[in-house]
């Protein structure tokens, strides 16, 4: 096998192990691991996972592709969230999608290297809708006209969710 | 007495980010209770919140001490679960509770374990959780080296208790505790049939209790200051405050705990600065988008539990104008109070678009698993889209009341009752404006407003 984790993901995965019972429960903290390592999770990636777990390669393509925040091609380093759900639209969520993907140059669903655009389901942040998530960042009460200023940030300030892993 | 607006359990250490370190926490009193719990049995501390009339905050409000109790006396390897996967549309409480107070819930989560005789508990939080999940770990850490976590805390010589955050990667059936309980051991979140209840056979088959994380919040109060003085904060038979997230049109909307007795006009009008731009109330849904909505006739009814299921002000909803919707046995639906998530709509709001969105919603996160889910979702979810677009056709409002009618019931979970109720909810509340957009094949060739 030609991919491996590194020393500190190795590390990370064995403290988990001793919280459960067998090794399956950590698949996601290991998928969450590999995307952070590897960008996305191709099937020499599942295939790392499933030799480090002793699962089999479809048991973590099963998982794998039933989680939204896990990714199978490569994406952009900072994956902008952006939630259109009720409290969100009924304040002009889909207005700040729109700017995002005028600003970006991306339609909801594609990344270039920099930005994935993703169109979220509810954030939890309903009370200062509409929200954007990018990472451990909030953006909260966003309006189109601010994100002009919320790209140039990330593009200074990435954010990616592997920063958490 | 019922609880007065200001008096504030849960949220009460909001705003200062120097309240989430264990420092702070401790010199304001924090773990004491917890520690003082550790001399008490099991019993003590499951009467004590049994009186306390506590329920479950995270959208069913089934009493707290009766699930504890469903968990047999003499069983060994019970695990704690919190369930920190908020994604029901419209509610944001959990997150900031998590957010603003980690010790709380830990110190929560200590007091049940111990009531339950659980070692290895987790929590589950959602995986676009990131920044709250940093907070979690952090804290957990924190409880760990000051030895309220881990084999023989707080001195006591014997007892073990083990938190470990399991962090979701987006799936918001994963709030349903058995998809929750798979997804912990590794699969997809897919939910479990009951029986066995959790309690009986739940994590790693062993017994186990899901919580809310605002339900285990509320724990070290009621352990401090006694069930009795927990159930008179609230009214009939629901302890306690409401924590409630108001959303949409309202000039201030908010995370605010507040009495159970408080009602919705006043939550909009005395609360959250009435309805923004001067404009006029339409409806709201009261406890996030899976339950049905109220309209302007039905909003002076109390937030609390119970109300929202029996008051007569509150009209039934119907599968189509006329019939009631029957909820086994002839009982009849109004609303629950559900996750505490309130989205206010105002005048100009086109409820059509509002229920097409949350029909797509339910479409996506539906598993899979059950056929009248995973077709029906995608139905409602196309003949929303073609009514909000000005495509609708004669007939497509009984359809969806139909439709809705056939996955109540029949699903192993309840995402498709919370895909079903609001449906015929919006139905029954706004018929007029779908009807409206049936405007293809009809004889009179009116096109509708189409936006």
């Amino acid at each position: 096998m030609s991919l491996k984790f590194s020393d500190e993901a190795t590390s990370k995965l064995e403290v988990l192990y001793e919280r459960y019972p067998s090794k399956q429960p950590v698949i996601l903290a290991a998928l969450h691991l590999a995307q952070k390592e590897f960008g996305d999770l191709r099937d020499e990636v599942i295939d790392l996972v499933g030799e480090t777990l002793d699962l089999s390669s479809a048991h973590v393509y099963g998982v794998a592709t039933f989680y939204t925040m896990f990714r199978r091609k490569p994406g952009g380093k900072t994956s902008v969230r952006i939630c259109t759900n009720v409290a969100c639209m009924l304040r002009g969520g889909y207005d700040v999608l729109a700017a995002f993907e005028e600003k970006l140059g991306l339609k909801k669903g594609e990344s270039n290297d920099e930005f994935s655009v993703i169109e979220e389901e509810c954030l939890a942040a309903c009370a200062n809708a509409p929200a954007v998530v990018c990472g451990t960042k909030y953006f909260l009460d966003v309006t189109p006209d601010q994100v002009d200023e919320i790209v140039e940030f990330l593009k200074s300030n990435p954010h990616p969710e592997s920063e958490v892993a | 007495m019922p609880a007065e607006i200001g008096t504030v359990l849960v949220t009460r250490r909001f705003g200062d980010e120097e309240n989430k370190k264990i420092t702070s926490y401790e010199a304001q009193g924090g773990y004491k209770v917890a520690r003082a719990a550790m001399v008490k049995t099991r019993e003590e501390i499951v009467d004590e919140v049994k009186a306390s009339n506590l329920r479950g905050r995270g959208g069913a409000g089934f009493p707290t001490g009766l699930k504890w109790s469903f968990v047999p006396k003499d069983a060994t390897d019970v695990h704690l679960v919190v369930n920190c996967d908020e994604s029901e549309p419209g509610t944001c409480k959990d997150r900031e509770l998590v957010y603003w107070d980690p010790h709380l819930l830990i110190e929560g989560m200590i007091i049940a374990a111990h009531a339950l005789g659980a070692v290895h508990n987790y929590i589950y939080i959602r995986g676009e959780m990131m920044r709250e999940y940093a907070v979690l770990v952090k804290a957990v850490e924190e409880a760990y080296a000051r030895g309220y976590l881990g084999e023989k805390i707080m001195g006591s010589g014997k007892q073990a208790c083990h938190i470990t955050v399991h962090r979701g990667a987006g799936a918001y059936i994963c709030g349903e505790e058995t998809a929750l309980l798979n997804s912990l051991e590794g699969l997809r979140g897919q939910p479990r049939l009951k029986p066995p209840f959790p309690a009986i056979k739940g994590l790693f088959g062993k017994p186990t209790v899901v919580n809310n994380v605002e339900t285990i919040m509320n724990i070290p109060f009621i352990v401090e200051k006694g069930g009795q003085w927990f159930a008179d904060l609230g009214v009939g038979r629901s302890g306690g405050t409401r924590t409630v997230c108001v959303s949409g049109h309202v000039e201030k909307p908010g995370v605010y705990e507040l009495p159970m007795t408080i009602t919705f006009r006043e939550l909009i009008n005395d609360i959250c600065g009435g309805v923004w731009k001067g404009r006029k109330f339409k409806g709201l849904i009261p406890g996030g988008t899976s339950m049905p909505p109220l309209g302007e006739s039905e909003i002076d009814v109390p937030v609390e539990f119970d109300a929202l299921v029996t008051d007569e002000r509150i009209k039934p909803v119907e599968v189509t104008e006329g019939v009631n919707f029957d909820m086994g046995g002839g009982r009849e639906l109004r609303t629950m109070a559900g996750s505490g998530g309130i989205v206010v709509f105002d005048d100009q709001t086109d409820v059509v678009a509002l229920t097409s969105r949350i029909m797509g919603f339910y479409h996506h996160e539906s598993c899979g698993q059950c056929t009248p889910c995973r077709e029906g979702t995608g139905w409602m979810d196309k003949i929303c889209k073609r009514l909000a677009n000005g495509e609708g056709k004669v007939g497509d409002v009984e359809l969806l009341g139909n439709i809705a009618n056939g996955i109540a019931g029949n699903t192993i979970c309840a995402l498709g009752e919370a895909a079903a109720w609001p449906m015929m909810g919006f139905l029954t509340k706004f018929r007029s404006e779908f009807l409206a957009r049936e405007t293809v094949g009809k004889a009179d060739g009116n096109e509708g407003e189409a936006a």
